[in-house]
């Protein structure tokens, strides 16, 4: 249908179109403004740039080229964001599932509004916490871990010291992430279809075999939506991980040791010095950031919308 | 009433205007109290709450074992409601209340100490919506209370084709046993959803406005399916549809409701309901003067 | 014969519902367990409120196996669930618990009447508590957060006519880029930000923060936005259009007015999204330590960089300083949400 519009009419879709492309025009345009000023690393540096192991700013005379790689940085990133979800997951499964089917009507309302304020909680906050309560908790746990399981290479620790690990740093983080994926799951759940649940007790099922049977099938897609958006979260996590994670420029599989670092807290922690070559090794480390957490978040809400869609 | 009257066998209340007792219309036209039947289930005085709200009122019913009950009356008087407290449905809805007992083979299923689900094992339900799961197939949606309630069953195989026979379905789907739940039309995942039921092997069958979201053919062969179960089991069928009352059912209650809670005006055998009740309101409203 | 009087009045029970006294009973079996919890923890190895948690739990798992065995494997496989599934939530829950018991316990000894109007400038941050206060701050964070909103304000805006009214081609992709954008990391936001408006303007500002504010702010604004303006219903649309009214004309003067309060709903949650970011603010504002009321040039103070600053001294007077920055930060924020969530019920249908 084509329809004419007044000239009134065509000024304001115009205007109203432009404002809503702005959004589209900023994330292009952060795109490209740290590719293009990143670009001249990545044509010195090729694809070492994501599996070289040095963050160098050369020597002083110059004798020594400058050389800038975040292959330990990237790794780090997704180890310690991997270590958040794999611990907030069940833990926000749980929550959703239990405010949605455990608790009684009032407990249910108060513990969402708790939920939505979780969610609002800074990430400084975490960090202060992190420091100042949890980090001797967390330091115990990983001195059993370690005690009792290293053997495995995973939980081995040369130094022991179990401060301030990617272990430590990755439980900040599921603390963190745990609201978001415990709201949109508890969401998913709450529209399980009413006479599903009710089919499944009056053919004698058991509260957990309601939930086992329907409830879990029927929100797989929206969790895993929400896990991902966590995922995003915990990846672009800056001001938590610096305060708590000891930053080392080397690779670190062994999660309870004391050094690791992430993209995110590389760029705080050197943009203050730094020269405008290595500012550019920043901006390019941001580049990279910035695509990862963009891609997660974009599958991330295609498969929360399709859950939402595709449920009658 | 004067039938009532020359019963000669006891009654457990008087009739009066909230409680009547049921009786049996033999083909010879004399009468035989239901209390000489066995009776599948009983409810004496159930009322129903939700918050303050009262929506039913001293429901006295007797449910007589291999028949079939319909509930008929205008919709909003609570027919649902009563149906969902023959199995404890009723108990989800948390501002939920009620009073009064209903008694399965003389046992209170209300009583403190009852294990509901395996209450529900025997009294199962099968809703307005055909509501197969929509993630298992028509095999395992059959199987899928004999997985819930964790039965031992010996022979799966036997229990599916049992069960879809039964309800009517076998035929159709015999060779699509692993195609899904949702692949079916309304009519067949309804009768899927009856099969479903009968496979943790209830004694008494409610059945809430079962045909009401499907066309008239399918609906039929649901009424025959109803017929065909009412020789091993009780059902109680909640119906909007008066013809579909005089057709499936043994027995009626009627229902009624003046923006109060819901009361049983009248319940007798579905010949007299209809052509000579007792109580003139039963009689407006099978004659279609209001409803 | 026996007569069931039916004129007494019913009363209403839940027979379903474990009475009083069952609950009662059932609250001494925990209470037994978690004694036991702790007499075990004084006597072994098991140490603090986490080995107790841990213990308490693995008793009363064991406790509910072993009254449920008898109940067939499926009573036993709830019972089981029922305190895995509690835990586990108690478990989600408790950081954030630990977090607002530490704000209001540790964050309490530094306020005073003064804080909230005096600055840094003077006190150094290991001075007695009854002297400098987070003024400063709140006076930057609140510069910055207006000229936040009122950037991603319109912008917001416009996106959600966009959507709801104008409904042209690219409404999928506006609505996808919408959602992707606030995956941008916090960091990034300020990263771009620093390397176009800082570099250039030689500075690090208010306004440069701000910037990197609304990069941060706009997807939560116009997603409300959205939100809010697909609530009006379509009657009203075509009650205004069927009087003649064009389209710009029924947008601005029927729909919009409508859904007012819907709209600063939308812009109180953007702003409490962004009012404790902290990495964007080191990168654009940084941080001083005294009042400023001119954010467009040079560093200004803001609560989260405040925070961060003298978490990183880490004596015991700037730590408690910086608790209570903190406790300052968390009740404006929960107040944001008071509000917005009052205004959420107000719009007029």
């Amino acid at each position: 249908m084509h329809v004419v519009y007044s000239l009134g009419d065509r000024i304001f879709r115009r205007i109203v179109t432009a404002g809503a492309l702005t959004s589209l025009v900023i994330l292009a345009l952060i795109g490209l403004f740290l590719f293009a000023r990143g670009a001249e690393i990545f044509r010195d540096m090729g694809l070492k740039f994501i599996t070289g192991v040095n963050w160098s700013t050369g020597s002083e005379d110059g004798t020594t080229a400058a050389e800038f790689s975040i292959g330990p940085m990237l790794v780090g990133t997704i180890i310690v964001s991997f270590i958040a979800l794999i611990i907030a997951l069940p833990l926000s499964i749980a929550g959703a599932l239990f405010i949605e089917f455990y608790s009684s009507q009032r407990l249910k309302r108060t513990l969402v509004s708790l939920l939505d304020l979780a969610a609002a909680i800074p990430s400084i906050f975490f960090g202060l916490w992190g420091i100042q309560i949890f980090s001797s908790i967390a330091e115990k746990w990983s001195f059993l871990l370690n005690s009792y399981l290293g053997w495995f290479p995973l939980f081995s620790n040369e130094m022991q010291v179990f401060g301030r690990s990617p272990f430590v740093a990755g439980l900040v983080l599921a603390a963190m992430i745990t609201p978001i994926i415990t709201s949109i799951s508890r969401e998913v759940y709450s529209r399980t279809p009413r006479e599903l649940v009710d089919t499944c007790y009056a053919l004698g099922g058991t509260r957990w075999g309601a939930i086992r049977t329907v409830v879990m099938p029927f929100g797989r897609s929206g969790v895993v939506g929400g896990a991902m958006l966590g995922l995003g979260r915990a990846l672009g996590e800056t001001v938590a991980v610096y305060l708590i994670l000891n930053l080392v420029f080397a690779y670190n599989f062994n999660i309870l040791e004391a050094q690791g670092g992430n993209i995110a807290s590389l760029i705080a922690t050197r943009f203050g010095e730094a020269t405008p070559y290595e500012l550019k090794g920043l901006l390019a480390a941001g580049f990279v950031l910035f695509m990862l957490t963009l891609s997660v978040n974009m599958i991330a809400t295609s498969v929360v919308q399709r859950a939402g869609k595709d449920r009658s | 009433m004067s039938q009532i009257e020359n019963s000669t066998t006891l009654q457990t209340q008087n009739s009066d205007e909230n409680g009547t007792t049921m009786n049996e219309m033999t083909a010879s036209g004399e009468s035989t109290a239901v209390a000489d039947r066995p009776l599948g289930l009983e409810t004496r005085g159930v009322h129903a709450w939700f918050g303050s709200h009262h929506v039913l009122s001293d429901i006295n019913l007797q449910f007589p074992e291999r028949s079939v009950t319909g509930l008929i009356g205008p919709s909003g008087c609570g027919k649902s409601t009563f149906l969902r407290m023959l199995n404890r449905m009723h108990e989800f809805i948390p501002s939920a209340a009620m009073a009064g007992e209903v008694l399965m083979n003389g046992n209170d299923i209300y009583a403190s100490g009852i294990d509901a689900a395996a209450m529900r094992l025997k009294i199962g339900m099968v809703f307005q919506k055909p509501n197969p799961f929509p993630a298992m197939t028509i095999k395992e949606n059959v199987l899928s209370g004999i997985k819930l309630a964790n039965l031992k069953v010996p022979n799966h195989d036997e229990v599916v084709e049992n069960c879809l026979t039964r309800a009517g379905l076998w035929k159709e789907v015999k060779d699509r046993l692993n195609a899904s739940g949702g692949s079916l039309s309304g009519g067949q995942q309804q009768r899927l959803c009856i099969a479903r039921s009968l496979a943790v092997e209830p004694t008494i069958l409610l059945m809430d406005e079962p045909c009401s979201a499907l066309d008239p053919g399918s609906t039929l062969r649901i009424e025959e399916t109803i017929h065909e179960l009412a020789e091993k089991i009780t059902v109680v069928i909640v119906t909007h549809n008066m013809q579909q009352a005089s057709r499936v059912s043994n027995y009626c209650a009627f229902f009624l409701s003046d923006g109060g809670p819901g009361v049983l005006v009248e319940a007798d055998a579905t010949r007299k309901m209809f052509t000579n009740p007792t109580d003139t309101r039963t009689a407006d409203y099978v004659q279609g003067k209001f409803g | 014969m026996s007569q069931v009087d039916t004129t007494t009045a019913a009363v209403p029970i839940r027979p379903w519902v474990a009475s009083r006294s069952s609950q009662a009973k059932g609250l001494v079996a925990p209470l037994m367990i978690g004694i036991a919890a702790y007499l075990i923890v004084l006597f072994t190895g098991f140490a603090g409120a986490d080995g107790w948690a841990l213990l308490f739990f693995l008793l009363i798992l064991a406790v509910s196996f072993v009254r449920s065995r008898k109940l067939g494997k499926t009573k036993l496989t709830n019972s089981m669930f029922n305190v895995v599934i509690t835990g586990g939530a108690l478990l989600a829950f408790a950081p954030w618990l630990s977090i607002f018991y530490s704000l209001v316990s540790k964050g309490f000894h530094g306020i005073y009447l003064g804080y909230f109007y005096h600055d840094m400038r003077v006190t150094t941050p290991d001075d007695e508590l009854n002297l400098g206060g987070v003024g400063h701050a709140i006076i930057g964070s609140s510069m910055m957060v207006l000229i936040a909103t009122a950037i991603t304000l319109p912008l917001g805006i416009l996106s959600g006519v966009y959507l709801t009214e104008v409904r042209g081609r690219l409404t999928r992709l506006v609505r996808f880029v919408v959602q992707s954008m606030s995956g941008v990391p916090s960091i990034v936001a300020g990263l771009f930000i620093f390397t176009t408006v800082v570099v250039t303007t030689q500075t690090f500002s208010g306004f440069a923060g701000s910037l990197a504010l609304s990069i941060l702010m706009l997807p939560t604004v116009a997603r409300t936005a959205e939100e809010v303006l697909k609530l009006v219903p379509e009657d009203l649309r075509s009650a205004s259009y069927a009087l003649g009214a064009r389209q710009w004309r029924s947008s601005l003067m029927v729909v919009l007015p409508t859904v007012r309060s819907g709209l600063t709903t939308a812009a109180i949650l953007g702003v409490s999204r962004v009012i404790g970011e902290t990495a964007p603010l080191i990168l654009t504002a940084q941080s001083i330590s005294s009042f400023k009321f001119n954010p467009f040039s040079g560093q200004i103070a803001s609560i989260p960089m405040y925070i961060f600053a003298l978490l990183q001294i880490g004596t015991e007077y700037s730590m408690a300083r910086a608790w209570s920055g903190a406790l300052v930060l968390m009740t404006i924020v929960f107040l944001l949400f008071v509000v917005a969530r009052r205004l959420g019920g107000k719009d007029k249908r």
